[in-house]
């Protein structure tokens, strides 16, 4: 395969799924910012989105110190100077899908190519909280349908596993972020647990993986801070969690060698990343504490992209 | 103006044959129905993708052509008549270009003037006393034809360089047989579907004779960016190679690699989508960041076949084109099956003249124009156009030919009012490989949606319809 084409399709891959995960965020800052301030409703919801998204620099540049719901939903959502806006995302991938149309199944390229179509009829100005919540809904669709496509009907062969690979790297890094901007939320089991106002930061980080009710299937137990950040890391069911990422990373990466009869720098991190998180247990997490071991996951979680990018796609 | 010759019927009302079952089926359908079904038709373009950009149209960055449902017709006489015309014609490009840089044999008895050749900017120095594999240049040539009365066919352009279209030929009768179902059964038509592996047939017996026993074929593109762009993805995946572009290819050695995610994999028949001046800056365009350094070089080197061949412009001008029955005689020794529409070259005085005294009447175009771009269409320009064409040939007469006003034949077409005749032309894609030549029937056929228009070009708001050749 060209290894343009092997680029394009792991890009494609992350940015779809980055625009979800922007979706998810979205959606779930505006739910704790319209909650009372007794219940932990605050502004600084969409400082934390901005955080969480990676772009709270560049936003200041463009808005300074205006953190509000619109100017952020606008930043996060349309804007066009945002490399990492939603409709920036879906127009990277779909020109990424253009240039590798060959790559990709009839599915995923009408996916792609309706939502980018689709795109235009929704304003970027002055959007109504109603608008915004159906624009949130398109966007978590086109993905499931991206994801879907691809599942089932591409060939299982390197242009697949290329495009897992780029999703499963692009989760890992959502995933860590989401709880590197909340880690401060997340508190070990020992410690005193705030009153039920952290109930609604705590929900909210499970809603923006998806996990609400998955958490309650699991522990079957009320909500606490140590094991969300249980489920996130360390739980191999949650399909959002590290070790689920890495768990597949490692597969495809290991399927991409055997298909090719050769082992690189790429398998041997992602091996050892996933090691690590096997070994891990919480409560040494919460000693050696969360930020750091988060922070340095991200920086493994960077170090296997680069190695992915030279040994595969330049 | 004479009233053109209608392809389904006759001036006194009577059907033509080939279209009796059509006639009869868009009699009895609903215009609801057709309306309906032209809608899906575009929809299901849209959504596939199938694009093309106009150039200096920024707001529409991605337009569809515009597709007619009501397909065209020809028998398999007439098609038959065509297509041993095309092939004489292909062949006798191929020998001229083969002549042109070598021998110059033609040159020497004085058939085509030595200027048409030297001082033609797509006249390629590099290509002089180069070998090119089984000494073919034209491999895929599209000629435009029309048609002015039930016998005769005029050649209107050769292309001879990268002719592109044929992927709408495809993709409209797919959808002609996704919506009409019925009319196929009615109709015998001959298929196109084989076209994509005809190609691959011709692409293949072409590779150079250092290629392995299985040569590796990509297709060339500048790029997304390029209007045809969804041809040439569509061309590789129908063909199952890779679509590359100039950075996915190196040269080391003399022989052509592109980068995989495997390593380097060695190319042998580049069909390339990309202009002769772009294809290696080394050897040409410096500024060039679509092409190959050192392409030339391993061409050269007989490792790698650039189909078509580097410098074929040179025979596919309108200039030149006026020779071309010469040419035929010249090399083939017979007369040319299809003719050529009468035209006057402009750099000989007594045409020139001809051709300033008849403005009004001619149609004047450029010798390198293409795309409908540049053109004088006589009875339909008004005063100050006619002066500023007037002006343009007097200043420089070489760069200009002039044609009658041609009444292009027309067919059925569903517009705005319901059924109107428009004019149409047609573009044949004919193959040429080291084995044999491939025709698929029919080709690409382009309407003038407007009333009266004689412009087909997709550039300037031509359509396409779906081409039939039944099989009586």
């Amino acid at each position: 395969m060209l290894s343009r084409t092997a680029d394009n399709l792991y890009w494609l891959a992350r940015y779809m799924e980055r625009a979800e995960c922007l979706a998810r965020i979205l959606d779930v800052s505006q739910r704790l910012a319209q909650l009372p301030a007794a219940y932990g409703g605050s502004t600084n919801e969409w400082s934390s989105a901005l955080l969480t998204a990676g772009c709270a620099d560049l936003f200041r540049e463009v808005h300074g110190d205006a953190v509000n719901e619109a100017n952020v939903v606008a930043f996060l959502a349309f804007a066009p100077e945002n490399p990492s806006s939603i409709r920036n995302c879906f127009e990277i991938a779909r020109t990424n899908a253009r240039s590798v149309r060959t790559a990709l199944t009839m599915e995923m390229w009408e996916t792609i190519n309706s939502a980018w179509l689709e795109l235009k009829r929704y304003s970027t100005k002055n959007m109504t909280r109603e608008e915004l919540a159906r624009f949130l809904a398109f966007v978590k669709e086109t993905s499931l349908r991206f994801d879907g496509a691809a599942y089932r009907t591409m060939l299982r062969n390197d242009a697949f596993w290329f495009s897992r690979v780029g999703m499963y790297v692009e989760r890992a890094d959502n995933t860590a972020r989401i709880l590197d901007v909340k880690y401060h939320v997340l508190l070990p089991e020992s410690e005193h647990v705030g009153g039920p106002l952290d109930y609604f930061q705590w929900a909210s980080i499970l809603r923006s993986v998806s996990a609400l009710t998955s958490f309650h299937w699991v522990y079957r137990q009320s909500v606490k801070p140590w094991l969300v950040a249980d489920l996130l890391i360390l739980n191999a069911q949650m399909p959002r969690s590290l070790t689920s990422c890495y768990q597949n990373i490692s597969r495809y990466l290991d399927d991409i060698a055997a298909y090719y009869g050769r082992q690189g720098t790429a398998q041997r991190i992602a091996r050892s990343n996933l090691t690590r998180l096997g070994n891990s247990r919480m409560e040494e997490i919460f000693q050696t504490g969360l930020h750091e071991y988060i922070d340095s996951f991200i920086a493994e979680n960077n170090r296997l992209g680069g190695s992915i990018t030279e040994q595969y796609l330049v | 103006m004479t009233v053109a010759f209608d392809e389904m019927t006759n001036v006194d009302g009577s059907i033509r044959t080939a279209y009796a079952a059509l006639s009869r089926w868009l009699k009895e359908v609903p215009p609801d129905v057709l309306d309906y079904r032209r809608k899906e038709a575009e929809f299901i373009f849209r959504r596939i993708g199938i694009t093309f950009a106009v150039y200096g149209d920024s707001d529409a960055q991605e337009r569809l052509i515009p597709f007619d449902i009501i397909p065209r017709i020809l028998t398999n006489n007439e098609w038959q008549r065509l297509s041993r015309g095309l092939e004489q014609r292909t062949k006798a490009l191929n020998l001229y270009l083969k002549d042109i840089y070598s021998r110059r044999e033609i040159l020497k008895a004085g058939v085509v003037p030595e200027d048409l050749v030297y001082q033609n900017p797509a006249f390629r120095p590099e290509m002089n006393g180069q070998k090119v594999p089984h000494d073919l240049y034209v491999h895929i040539a599209g000629i435009d034809v029309v048609r002015i009365d039930a016998e005769t066919f005029y050649v209107l352009e050769d292309n001879a360089r990268t002719p592109s279209g044929v992927s709408y030929m495809l993709e409209n009768r797919e959808i002609m047989m996704r919506l009409f179902p019925e009319l196929f059964s009615e109709n015998r038509v001959a298929p196109v579907e084989n076209y994509t592996d005809e190609l691959l047939a011709t692409l293949k017996s072409l590779a150079p004779v250092t290629s392995s026993s299985d040569p590796n074929v990509v297709v060339l593109t500048p790029g997304i960016y390029n209007s045809a762009y969804y041809e040439h993805s569509f061309l590789a995946d129908k063909l199952g190679v890779e679509l590359v572009e100039g950075r996915d290819l190196f040269i080391k050695n003399d022989v052509v690699y592109m980068r995989t995610t495997e390593g380097p994999k060695r190319v042998d028949v580049i069909y390339r989508r990309l202009d002769d001046d772009f294809i290696d800056p080394l050897a040409f365009r410096p500024d060039s960041m679509l092409g190959v350094p050192g392409l030339m070089s391993a061409y050269h080197a007989g490792n790698v076949t650039l189909t078509n061949a580097v410098g074929t412009g040179v025979a596919d001008d309108k200039a030149v084109y006026s020779y071309m029955p010469e040419i035929v005689r010249f090399y083939l020794g017979e007369e040319p099956l299809l003719k050529n529409v009468p035209t006057w070259r402009c750099r000989e005085p007594d045409h020139l003249k001809y051709v300033l005294d008849h403005l009004e009447e001619l149609v004047v175009k450029e010798v390198h124009g293409s795309g409908g771009y540049g053109m004088l269409i006589g009875p339909r320009a008004d005063k100050a156009q006619i002066e500023m064409f007037r002006a343009k040939l007097k200043q420089d007469p070489t760069n200009f030919i002039g044609q009658p006003t041609l009444a292009l034949s027309t067919c059925p077409t569903f517009v705005e009012e319901g059924i109107a005749p428009r004019h149409v032309d047609l573009r044949p894609f004919v193959l040429t490989g080291a084995d044999r030549t491939r025709i698929v029937p029919g080709g690409l056929t382009r309407v003038a949606l407007q009333a009266g228009s004689l412009v087909v070009n997709s550039s300037q708001g031509g359509g396409t319809k779906d081409t039939w050749v039944l099989d009586e």
